[in-house]
């Protein structure tokens, strides 16, 4: 194998370029970009291909969904297309991540909203920065009945759900929000304030 | 005294940005190191200890220890959360104005306890205070007050002659007043009213219990907000981002026709 050196000093051009490019990427540190790298100079060209055409690819055939505004490579996107989907309710969520979460629980049957981001009021980033008249155009018609706020816990999540809870639910549209409890395996003695409480208020029948 | 290798401080946490997977680094105000910028490890995973512990717009009580260039969190306990900020947008997004006006004035590890009484005492005020806008004002006066930023109140800027009741003119860029003689001698300024002016006097003497007794009207109100405003600016030389949200929220609501 190749030496390493001081960061990628050592290495040959085509070498050093590509830790580069790895190094960019989130959650890759220096030391994984170089083993990715080598990984790659020993898989077959046809493998480094397939690959380089995948990442052509999500560039040149993504777009997003003109409807939930998810990333798609079919305008409108699969599961807006999908008609044994619940078209009454809609989960809105930040970001497209999001979706791939709540699609694993297997629990929810209705249709998504995507607003990229939230509203964070000390960044400058603001309602408009969001994609939330596509959200309101969707509540044109009828078929919306209940919106689902699923933004993050956390106080820019929330600030986002209430500024869009004071938008909709004049429309007359039902609004409702995830429980807010205790994580799964989470010691009730380590638990703050906060979750504590919105796990009293959210409590149920058992 | 150094610090040492591991210690406890009280904080207000003012913001955070996401660090790698999992981490983020939160920005605290504290009372004795004043503001410093630490590694809270973990915290964005569901279950995270240490997690709801460190929000943004919490005081919370804190072990860190000394990193190379940031301080890490070790433990984190709640001492409050705000929920009656949390629960409202409106009141969330005017703690966020005093907190990002608090961040944009101090620089990190400084020492400086007024700064964190007011924002604390300011924090605490909001949710109960029926005129946001005379908390904002003391808050401003105050925090200028305590950053070595005071302006002029008693003599005019130029000529040093006491001020008249009359019509006097506010200068951002001279940080106080001139007497209507001098108005001409900063390239921008503002008529100042003889009520504006008694107004700055009383916040500036710092005891929000007086100053709360006030009754502005809203010409008397607006004036202030742009005389002070506008010296903000002018030392930040940028707008304070959380104005604009709230400027919208505002606006908003007129169109709702929501009071
Ligand atoms: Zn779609
Ligand atoms: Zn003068």
């Amino acid at each position: 194998m190749i030496g390493l050196n001081t960061k990628y000093g050592s290495a040959a051009e085509p070498v050093a370029r590509l830790i580069e490019e790895f190094h960019k990427l989130p959650g890759i540190g220096p030391k994984s970009a170089a083993r990715l790298t080598y990984h790659l100079l020993r898989v077959p060209e046809s493998g480094a291909r397939s690959l380089a055409e995948a990442i052509i690819a999500v560039k040149e055939k993504i777009i997003l969904c003109s409807v939930c505004q998810n990333l798609t490579d079919n305008d409108p996107c699969v599961i807006c297309r999908d008609s044994n989907r619940d078209q009454s309710v809609v989960c809105v969520l930040e970001e497209p991540l999001d979706i791939l979460a709540v699609e694993r629980t297997g629990q929810f049957k209705g249709l998504y909203h995507v607003l990229h981001g939230v509203i964070s009021p000390m960044e400058g980033i603001g309602p408009d920065d969001l994609r939330i008249s596509e959200l309101l155009a969707r509540l044109n018609d009828d078929t919306v009945k209940e919106i689902i706020l699923a933004t993050n816990p956390n106080l820019e999540g929330e600030a986002t759900a209430m500024y869009l809870q004071r938008l909709i639910s004049p429309l007359g549209i039902r609004v409702t929000s995830l429980a807010r409890g205790l994580p799964v395996g989470g010691d009730l003695e380590y638990a703050d304030e906060v979750t504590l409480g919105r796990a009293i208020e959210g409590r149920r029948e058992v | 005294m150094p610090t040492p290798k591991t210690y406890k401080t009280e904080a207000i946490v003012l913001k955070h940005i996401d660090l790698g997977e999992a981490d983020r680094i939160i920005t605290l105000y504290t009372p004795n190191l004043g503001k410093i910028r630490a590694v809270a490890k973990g915290v964005r995973r569901a279950k995270s200890r240490l997690g709801g512990h460190v929000e943004p717009l919490t005081n919370c009580s804190l072990m860190l220890s000394r990193g190379r260039n940031l301080e890490i969190v070790s433990q984190g306990q709640i001492i409050e959360s705000f929920l009656s900020i949390r629960n409202d947008l409106q009141r969330t997004a005017q703690a966020l104005y005093l907190i990002e006006l608090t961040d944009a004035f101090t620089s990190e590890r400084v020492e400086n306890y007024p700064v964190y009484r007011l924002l604390i005492d300011s924090l605490h005020l909001l949710s109960r205070v029926p005129n946001v806008e005379l908390l904002f004002r003391f808050f401003e006066l105050q925090l200028l007050e305590h950053m070595g930023y005071r302006p002029q109140l008693y003599e005019c800027l130029n000529c040093k002659v006491p001020l008249a009741p009359v019509e006097n003119y506010f200068s951002a860029s001279g940080g106080g007043v001139l007497c209507p003689n001098c108005a001409h001698t900063e390239p921008l300024v503002h008529p100042l009213s003889v009520d504006a002016l008694k107004v700055m006097r009383l916040m500036q003497r710092g005891d929000y219990s007086v100053a709360s007794r006030l009754r502005l009207n809203s010409g008397l109100s607006l004036e202030l907000e742009r005389a002070i405003k506008g010296y903000v600016r002018y030392l930040l030389e940028r707008d304070v981002k959380s104005a604009r949200f709230l400027d919208r929220l505002k606006k908003d609501a007129a169109e709702m026709g929501v009071a």
